[in-house]
C-alpha cells in the first residue's frame, strides 16, 4: 500500500505541486477503516482545495468510488452496466469502468455529519462570493452551532464588509443555539436585532422560549423590535403599491380630466382611446422588429409620440363628427360616445382579433430595485410612475404657460368673450379634445406594459377614471392628481384587510357617499356658473 | 318647456300600444298551445320565451323612461334593480328545487352544499314562500332606490354626476355578487330551476302563462306610469326635468318628487327582472354589468324618450334586431348597436315615436353660441 502511494506521488509530482497535494488527499479517502477515513476527510477539508467540496459532496451522496487496480479515487455515475468515471482533479471525464473493477467508498452516519459540517465550512471559504453568501444565509436560517468554528474563521478572512456583516449575523444565530456564555449570547441578540426579516424574529422568539434568564427579555424585546420594523416596512410597501396603482389611475384619468373636466364632455369612448394607444404600441413594436431590430429596446419610446398622434387624431375626428353637435347636452353626449366606444372596440376586434396581443417589455424596464433588503420595487412600475408624473407636469405646463393652454382656458371660461378676442373657439374645442384623447393614448402605452392588450382594455379603466375625476373635482388637474393618489393608496391599504374585491367595493361605496357630501368633488370650482 | 296642462291619461299612442300589446299577449300563447305544430300559424316554444324576454326588457325600458324621460334622471344603474328583482325570484325558485338538486339536500341549494355551508343564511329565510318572494321583488330594489335616491337627491347630485354614481352602484353590486361568500351562487348565479308555484318551469303551458304575465305586467305598469305622468305630480316632474332650480324656487320639494318616481321606477325594474328569470332559467352577476344598464338607456332613446310606449317599443325592436343580427352576422352587431347610439342621439332625438305618432314635442331650439355657454357653465 505504501509503495503504491509512493509511486502515485511520483507520478503526480509531474502534474504540479497543488494538483498532486489534492490528488493525494483525495486518494487517501479510500483506504483503511472509518476512523482513518475520518482523519482523511478532515485533512481534505482543512486543505481548502477547490476539489474538496465536490469530492465530499460525492462521498456523502455515495458517488465516490475507488479503482481496485491502482487505488485511484473517481466520482462515478451508473451508466447501464458500467460506471462513467470523472477524475476529481480537474473534473475531466476519465472513461468508463466495469462495476467489478471499482468499489464504492463506504461512509456511516458519523462521517456524514462530519462531511456536512466540513462542507458548510468549505463553502464559507469558497472563492465565489455568492457561494459564501449562500452558506452564511443557510446557517442564519438553521442556526446550527456546529458551523460556528468555520464561520468564525471565515469572518476573520472575509474582505467584503457586507458579507462579513452577514456572517457575523449567522454566527450570532448559531451562538444562540450553542452552549456559549450568556454574555456572548447577549451580544448575539444585539447583532441579530439589526436584521429585519421574519425568520430572525422567529429564531429569537424560539430562543426566548428555551431560556428563562435575563436573556429571555432581551430576546423577546429584540423579536418585537424586528416585528415592528417589519410592520413599518409593510406600510411602506402598501404606500408603494398604492402609488403604483395611483400612477395608473392618474394616467387613465388625466385625459378625461381635460375632456370631461375642462370641456364638460362626457367621453365614454375615453377607455377606447387608451386601448388604441396600447394597440399602437403593439403595431410600432411589430414594425420596429421587422425593419430595424436593433432599435427594438427603444420601440416603446417611439410608440409614445405615435400613440399620442393616433389617439389624438381619432379624438379630433370624434369631436368634429359627433361631439360638436351635442355640446350642452351631456346625457346625449354620454350615449353617443358610448356608441363610438362599441364601434371602436368591434373595429379593433375585427382587425386584430379578439385575443390578447403580446407587447414585450424592453430590458431597461424589467428587473427590480431592492430597498432596505425588504422591499423590491419592480422597474416597470417605477418607470410608469415617473411617466405619469412627467405627463402630468407636461400637461400642467401646457395649460398654464402656453398660448394654446391660455386659449383653452379662455374658451372654457367665457366662450363669447374668447370669440370676440379673435380665438377660433371651434378649433380650440377640437384641439382640446384631441389633447385629452392623445393623453389617453399615452396612458395606453404605459398600460400595455402591465395589462393585457385586448379590445376590452379600455373598459376596465373607464369607471375608475370617472370616479377619479369626479372625486378630485371637475375642472381641476390638481384635483385629479389628488383623487388618483387618494383612491390608489386607499385601495391598497384596504386590500390586506378586506381582500381585493371587497376593498374595491368599499372604495366605490366610499366615493358614492363622498359625492353626496361634496357633489362637486374634492376641489370644487366656485363661482356663479357652478350652480345650475 | 312644460307641456300643455291637460293631458289625456293614455293618449292616442298609448291606446294603440295597449291594443297591440293585448293582441300579442293573447295571440302568441294561443297560437303556441292550440295551433297544430308544423302549421304556418304555430308559434314555437322558444319564440314564446323569446318574446316574453323582450316584454321584460320593454318593462325595464319603461321604468328607465319614467325617470329619464319625465324627470331627467339618467340612471345608468337600472340594470341593478332589474337584477335584484331577478335574484329575489331566483331565490324562490332555488328553494323550490328542494331535494331534487345534485346533492339532494332538502334545505340547502347545491352551491351552498358545495361551499360546505351547514345552514341557510338569514337572508335566505322566507324565500320558500311565494308571497314573501314576490314582496321582496318589489321591496329590495325599492329599498335600495329609496336609500340611494334619498342620499343623492337630498345633496342635489344631478346630471352626469348622478349617472356616474348610479353606474358605480351597479358596478359595486356586480363585484359583490361575484363573490362566493355573498351566498348568491357567485359566478354561476342561480339556475337549474324546477318548479314555480308547483308547475314545472320548462312546460310550455307554464311558459305561456309566464309570457302572459309579462305582457300583463307591461300593460299594467304602462297604465300606472301614464297615470303618474299625466297627474299634477307628473307636471311637476316634467318641470323638474326642464328647470330644476326654478321648480325648487317655486316651492316644490324637488327631492321628494324625484325620490318617489325613482323608487317606483326601481320597483318596476325589479318586477321585470322577476318575470325575466323563470323564462330564461338563469340569473347571474353579469346582469349587474354597467353595459346592460347603458344598453337599456339606448332602447329608451331609440324608441322615443318621454313617451313610455316608445321606450317599450324601442326595447322590443332593438332586441329583436339583436337576436336576428347576432345569428346572421355576429361581428356586425356591435357596429350596428354602436351606430344606433350615435345616429339616434344625433339625428333622431325623438326616436321611433317621433316618426310614428302625430304626438308633438316642441322642437328643440337650435343650440346658439350663447346657449352653449350657459349650459356648459351649468355643467
Amino acid at each position: 500500500m505504501r509503495s503504491l502511494a509512493a509511486i502515485l506521488m511520483l507520478l503526480l509530482m509531474t502534474c504540479g505541486v497543488w494538483a498532486s497535494d489534492a490528488a493525494q488527499l483525495i486518494n487517501a479517502l479510500a483506504p483503511g477503516d472509518f476512523k482513518e477515513r475520518e482523519t482523511a476527510i478532515s485533512a481534505l477539508a482543512a486543505s481548502g482545495a477547490e476539489e474538496a467540496a465536490p469530492v465530499l459532496q460525492a462521498l456523502s451522496g455515495g458517488n465516490l468510488y475507488v479503482r481496485k487496480s491502482d487505488g485511484k479515487v473517481f466520482i462515478a455515475e451508473t451508466r447501464g452496466d458500467a460506471l462513467a468515471l470523472t477524475d476529481p482533479v480537474g473534473m475531466a471525464a476519465a472513461g468508463e469502468g466495469a462495476k467489478a473493477d471499482i468499489e464504492k467508498i463506504k461512509i456511516n452516519n458519523n462521517l456524514r455529519r462530519l462531511i456536512s459540517n466540513a462542507l458548510g465550512g468549505l463553502t464559507m471559504v469558497s472563492t465565489d462570493p455568492a457561494a459564501r453568501r449562500k452558506a452564511a444565509l443557510s446557517v442564519l436560517k438553521s442556526g446550527d452551532p456546529a458551523a460556528l468554528p468555520s464561520l468564525e474563521k471565515a469572518i476573520s478572512d472575509e474582505k467584503d464588509a457586507g458579507l462579513a456583516a452577514l456572517m457575523k449575523q449567522a454566527a450570532a444565530a448559531a451562538t444562540l443555539r450553542s452552549d456559549r456564555s450568556d454574555a456572548e449570547k447577549m451580544a448575539a441578540i444585539g447583532v441579530l436585532k439589526e436584521r429585519t426579516d421574519r425568520d430572525t424574529a422567529a429564531l429569537l422568539t424560539a430562543f426566548a422560549a428555551t431560556t428563562d434568564s435575563g436573556l429571555k427579555d432581551a430576546a423577546t424585546a429584540a423579536a418585537q423590535s424586528i416585528e415592528s420594523t417589519l410592520a413599518r416596512w409593510a406600510a411602506v410597501q402598501n404606500v408603494w403599491y398604492g402609488l403604483s396603482l395611483s400612477s395608473v389611475l392618474l394616467l387613465a384619468a388625466i385625459g378625461l380630466a381635460i375632456t370631461f373636466g375642462v370641456m364638460g364632455v362626457i367621453n365614454m369612448a375615453h377607455g377606447e382611446m387608451v386601448m388604441l394607444g396600447a394597440y399602437t404600441t403593439y403595431v410600432v413594436q411589430g414594425m420596429v422588429a421587422q425593419h430595424a431590430p436593433g432599435l427594438l429596446p427603444y420601440a416603446l419610446l417611439l410608440a409614445v409620440p405615435a400613440a399620442f398622434l393616433v389617439s389624438g387624431s381619432v379624438g379630433v375626428a370624434l369631436e368634429r363628427c359627433v361631439i360638436r353637435f351635442l355640446y350642452g347636452r351631456p346625457l346625449e353626449t354620454l350615449l353617443a360616445t358610448w356608441g363610438v366606444s362599441l364601434v371602436l372596440q368591434q373595429a379593433v376586434r375585427s382587425i386584430f382579433g379578439p385575443t390578447n396581443k403580446e407587447v414585450t417589455t424592453p430590458a431597461w424596464m424589467s428587473g427590480s430595485v431592492d430597498v432596505g433588503g425588504v422591499l423590491s420595487l419592480t422597474m416597470n412600475r417605477i418607470v410608469i410612475l415617473a411617466f405619469a408624473l412627467a405627463v402630468f407636469a407636461g400637461l400642467m405646463m401646457l395649460m398654464k404657460a402656453s398660448t394654446a393652454g391660455l386659449q383653452m382656458r379662455a374658451v372654457t371660461q367665457n366662450r363669447p368673450m374668447a370669440n370676440a378676442m379673435g380665438i377660433r373657439s371651434n378649433w380650440v374645442d377640437a384641439l382640446t379634445f384631441g389633447l385629452g384623447s392623445g393623453i389617453a393614448g399615452l396612458a395606453g402605452v404605459a398600460l400595455s406594459q402591465i395589462d393585457n392588450v385586448s379590445p376590452n382594455l379600455g373598459q376596465s379603466y373607464i369607471i375608475d377614471s370617472f370616479l377619479v375625476v369626479v372625486f378630485g373635482g371637475v375642472g381641476n388637474l390638481w384635483g385629479t392628481l389628488a383623487g388618483a393618489v387618494t383612491l390608489g393608496v386607499a385601495n391598497k391599504f384596504l386590500e390586506p384587510f378586506a381582500g381585493a374585491v371587497l376593498g374595491k367595493i368599499l372604495i366605490l361605496i366610499a366615493v358614492i357617499l363622498f359625492i353626496q357630501k361634496r357633489p362637486r368633488g374634492l376641489f370644487a370650482l366656485k363661482g356663479r356658473w357652478v350652480e345650475a | 318647456m312644460i307641456q300643455a296642462p291637460v293631458t289625456p291619461i293614455l293618449g292616442r299612442g298609448g291606446v294603440i300600444f295597449l291594443v297591440l300589446l293585448l293582441a300579442v299577449a293573447i295571440l302568441v300563447p294561443v297560437l303556441n298551445l292550440f295551433a297544430t305544430p308544423g302549421s304556418a300559424l304555430h308559434v314555437p316554444d322558444y319564440m314564446v320565451t323569446l318574446i316574453g324576454k323582450y316584454l321584460c326588457y320593454a318593462l325595464l325600458a319603461l321604468a328607465v323612461d319614467l325617470v329619464w324621460g319625465f324627470c331627467g334622471i339618467l340612471s345608468l344603474g337600472h340594470g341593478a334593480f332589474f337584477a335584484l328583482g331577478g335574484y329575489a325570484m331566483g331565490m324562490y325558485l332555488m328553494r323550490q328545487i328542494g331535494s331534487r338538486g345534485v346533492y339532494g339536500n332538502p334545505e340547502l341549494p347545491d352551491f351552498m352544499v358545495f361551499l360546505n355551508w351547514k345552514e341557510l343564511p338569514w337572508y335566505w329565510q322566507g324565500f320558500e314562500y311565494f308571497p314573501f318572494a314576490l314582496l321582496m321583488v318589489f321591496l329590495v330594489p325599492g329599498a335600495l332606490a329609496f336609500v340611494f335616491g334619498w342620499l343623492a337627491f337630498r345633496s342635489r347630485v344631478t346630471g352626469v354626476y348622478l349617472s356616474i354614481i348610479t353606474q358605480a352602484m351597479t358596478f359595486a353590486l356586480l363585484l359583490a355578487f361575484f363573490r362566493n361568500d355573498m351566498g348568491f351562487g357567485g359566478n354561476n348565479g342561480l339556475t337549474d330551476f324546477k318548479d314555480i308555484l308547483g308547475f314545472p318551469v320548462q312546460a310550455s303551458t307554464t311558459r305561456a302563462v309566464l309570457y302572459f304575465c309579462s305582457a300583463l305586467a307591461l300593460g299594467g305598469c304602462f297604465i300606472l306610469a301614464r297615470r303618474i305622468v299625466s297627474s299634477k305630480l307628473g307636471l311637476v316632474l316634467v318641470s323638474i326635468r326642464d328647470a330644476e332650480s326654478r321648480t325648487r324656487f317655486l316651492g316644490y320639494r324637488v327631492e321628494h318628487y324625484k325620490l318617489f318616481v325613482f323608487t317606483v321606477s326601481a320597483m318596476m325594474a325589479g318586477l321585470a327582472g322577476a318575470l325575466y328569470v323563470p323564462q330564461v332559467g338563469i340569473i347571474n352577476p353579469s346582469e349587474f354589468s354597467p353595459e346592460n344598464s347603458i344598453e337599456t338607456v339606448i332602447w329608451t332613446a331609440f324608441g322615443g324618450r318621454g313617451t313610455l310606449w316608445g321606450a317599450a317599443l324601442g326595447a322590443i325592436v332593438v332586441n329583436a334586431a339583436k337576436s336576428w343580427f347576432t345569428g346572421l352576422l355576429p361581428d356586425a352587431w356591435l357596429f350596428i348597436l354602436g351606430g344606433l347610439f350615435i345616429v339616434v342621439t344625433l339625428f333622431m332625438p325623438k326616436g321611433l315615436a317621433g316618426i310614428f305618432s302625430g304626438w308633438r314635442w316642441a322642437p328643440r331650439p337650435p343650440v346658439t353660441e350663447a346657449a352653449k355657454v350657459s349650459t356648459q357653465a351649468a355643467e
